[in-house]
């Protein structure tokens, strides 16, 4: 009987207002969660140099710390990953924080804080990197694409948000995201996501993750801005993005990774 | 409230090579794998009852209205699976309140609606005059009963009961392409995602729904030959014969389209060919195993049948086997396309292996339980609206002549259901 209830309450509140993908077409979404926020006069970009990048790791604690994620080993909204190329050979070995051996160096299933294990330190190693991951927040996104209610949408100022309230658990935004960048969380029901905390950058401060990471592997800015860091690293640099042939046209753009990084 | 998350409120899978770390947790479940095939089912089924209602294949009319049931029974129970995998299961209703329409999905519930609506239709101008029967022989809440479902059209009157035929019929016509474009767009709901590279296929929405055709034409022979048993009556052996010619036809092509994908796959051999082979040669080793060992069984089984056209136990025996392993093979391809999707990396690099829980929201018990379901369902249906022959011509009622060789008594002699 609690469920019918709900499930009437629920219809009637669908009755009574709009997805927030609708709003947002429509214009009239409120610039969550900032009220006085402009969304129409930023355009937000995320830049990555592989480059830099030691693999320290804070910048996925951070995240996780900062956006309530799951602290377990398999529910990410950023993380990174390692490249290893042994001598020899032509393909890399790629790890991540979800790698047995990567877990099992973190002292624990549930790992506070995260490591790489040294599995490589008695091999010969041509060369490694290391490449931070996160949502790429697409200019054609397939994960608001997919959605059956609408409750994931892009901002008028390029971020990729999902709206909890609406979200119905289906997961077909889980499968639909070619770079795995979306989860679900099992404890509240609903999809998960990077938003570029976007609680965070509505109000002028740096993604946490941005602010966490100490060796500028990570850069955040508005591209409206010519004078923002995401604007002076694009000027910089020459850079790739991820899965280009998707036609996915991704906001976050890469640098010092090659042809293996998927 | 970090306490909270480390609940273990998922099980992770173990890979090899490199999947994204989100990927180790499984989105689509066993859940997501009972879904497309109770609804392959329903349209399978239905188009098996069409051969009698809209082309009027005497040879199937035994099964005619025990087959529309049989399509209802299921398709009552296709939403089940999904309000299962939902996170929120009371919000699926925004689904149809503010569709999403760019969503490959967001048409389904629509879709799924109009089909019902046409199929209780037909099933109502199917059944209504044996309704009104039952209205005036039954007692108690029974008469209560049959008499709200009669709406109050107790006509049996010659013109009434050709009134009913022409109506049932147009409606048949009608659900044949609705059941067709319901499973197609099953299809289409996997093929259309290019992140899964084991789903991005143009066949997926043909192979769905020429396996969905197959499996619903093997269920209503197994189906028809266990309620023969349990009645205690003589299954009609030319009705049997028919089915199992069109399920020969069927799986001939599907098997043939099937065939011609995975050998285009790899003679093209693009980019990851050498993670399908692992995803082939480990997770759903066994499945695929099933998957076209079935299949063969049951392709060699009614190839015999075609040739030697054999007669009474042995057209049983032979038949129950060949639905049977039907029914396990169009299992297995969609637990192989549904989990093998997913256990195959979206970098194409790696590979996962899915090992579905025994107890939880998508255990193995609730699957089976869901799987189960419909079976109840359509025993309960079954006694309240006998579909072996109408009510109304168990009374013997005088020869008639109409467009529509439904309700021939000459026909019901031949056979050999009459009580």
């Amino acid at each position: 009987m609690a469920v019918l209830g709900a499930a009437a309450l629920e219809l009637f509140g669908a009755f009574a207002r709009k997805p927030a993908a609708a709003a947002a077409k429509d214009g009239a979404a409120p610039s969550f969660p900032t009220p006085s926020y402009n969304w129409t006069k930023h355009h937000w970009a995320f830049g990555v140099d592989a480059n830099q990048c030691t693999a320290c790791l804070a910048c996925v604690e951070a995240c996780k710390l900062e956006n309530g994620v799951p602290q377990d080993p398999h529910h990410f909204r950023t993380w990174v990953e390692r490249y290893t190329y042994l001598d020899g050979e032509a393909a890399p070995l790629v790890d991540s924080l979800a790698d047995p051996g990567d877990i099992e160096a973190s002292n624990s299933r549930f790992v506070e804080p995260y490591r790489f294990d040294q599995r490589y330190q008695e091999k010969k190693v041509e060369t490694a990197f290391f490449v931070p991951k996160l949502c790429n927040h697409c200019e054609r996104p397939p994960c608001v694409e997919v959605c059956p209610v609408g409750a994931t949408y892009r901002t008028e100022d390029g971020v990729v948000l999902i709206d909890q309230d609406y979200c119905i658990g289906c997961r077909y935004c889980v499968q639909a995201c070619p770079y795995g960048s979306r989860t679900f969380n099992e404890v509240y029901g609903v999809a998960d996501k990077c938003t570029w905390c976007y609680h965070r950058i509505t109000k002028g401060l740096k993604p946490a993750c941005v602010e966490a990471c100490c060796h500028g592997a990570r850069v955040f800015g508005d591209l409206n801005d010519p004078e923002s860091d995401i604007s002076q690293f694009l000027r910089d640099n020459r850079v790739e993005v991820l899965k280009p042939e998707l036609g996915t046209h991704p906001s976050v753009y890469y640098v010092g990774i090659d042809d293996d990084v998927r | 409230m970090l306490a909270f998350f480390h609940i273990p409120w998922f099980e992770a899978s173990p890979f090899t090579g490199y999947v994204y770390p989100n990927e180790t947790i499984i989105p689509w479940s066993g859940l997501i794998v009972v879904y497309p095939y109770i609804t392959g089912l329903v349209a399978g089924a239905f188009i098996a009852s069409s051969f009698y209602h809209v082309f009027g294949m005497r040879q199937f009319k035994p099964v005619a209205r025990f087959a529309l049931l049989t399509a209802f029974s299921f398709m009552v129970f296709v939403p089940v699976p999904l309000l299962f995998h939902l996170g929120h299961p009371e919000r699926a209703f925004e689904a149809m309140v503010t569709p999403h329409w760019s969503s490959a999905f967001a048409a389904f519930s629509y879709a799924a609606s109009f089909y019902v609506t046409v199929l209780m239709l037909e099933i109502w101008f199917a059944f209504r005059a044996d309704v009104a029967a039952y209205a005036k022989s039954s007692g108690g809440l029974l008469r209560l009963f049959y008499g709200i479902l009669s709406l109050g059209s107790d006509d049996v009157s010659e013109r009434a009961l050709d009134y009913d035929r022409r109506w049932a019929r147009a409606l048949a016509i009608i659900g044949i392409p609705s059941a067709t474009l319901l499973h197609g767009y099953v299809g289409f709901v996997f093929g259309s995602l290019k992140s899964r590279e084991w789903w991005s296929s143009d066949l997926m929405p043909i192979i769905f729904l020429l396996s969905a055709a197959v499996s619903g034409v093997a269920l209503l022979i197994f189906l028809y030959i266990a309620a023969s048993y349990l009645r205690k009556k003589r299954a009609d052996e030319d009705c049997l014969s028919g089915l199992g010619e069109a399920l020969w036809w069927f799986l001939i092509v599907v098997s043939a389209i099937e065939a011609l994908e995975y050998v285009t796959m790899f003679y093209r051999s693009q980019e990851g060919i050498t993670a399908i082979e692992s995803l082939m040669m480990g997770p759903i080793a066994i499945g695929l195993l099933i998957q076209w060992g079935g299949a063969a069984l049951a392709l060699a089984i009614l190839t015999w049948l075609v040739i030697s056209r054999p007669r009474g136990t042995a057209l049983i025996r032979a038949l129950t086997l060949a639905s049977l392993s039907v029914l396990l093979a169009v299992f297995a391809m969609r637990w192989n396309v549904i989990i093998g999707g997913q256990e195959l990396s979206k970098t194409m690099r790696g590979v996962l292996t899915y090992y579905p829980p025994v107890l939880g929201r998508d255990g193995i018990v609730t699957l089976a339980c869901i799987l189960a379901a419909p079976f109840v369902f359509l025993t309960v249906l079954s006694w309240l609206f006998p579909p072996w022959e109408p009510a109304i011509e168990r009374e013997a009622r005088p020869a008639r002549s109409h467009p529509v060789p439904a309700l021939e008594p000459e026909t019901i002699l031949k056979t050999g259901t009459e009580p």
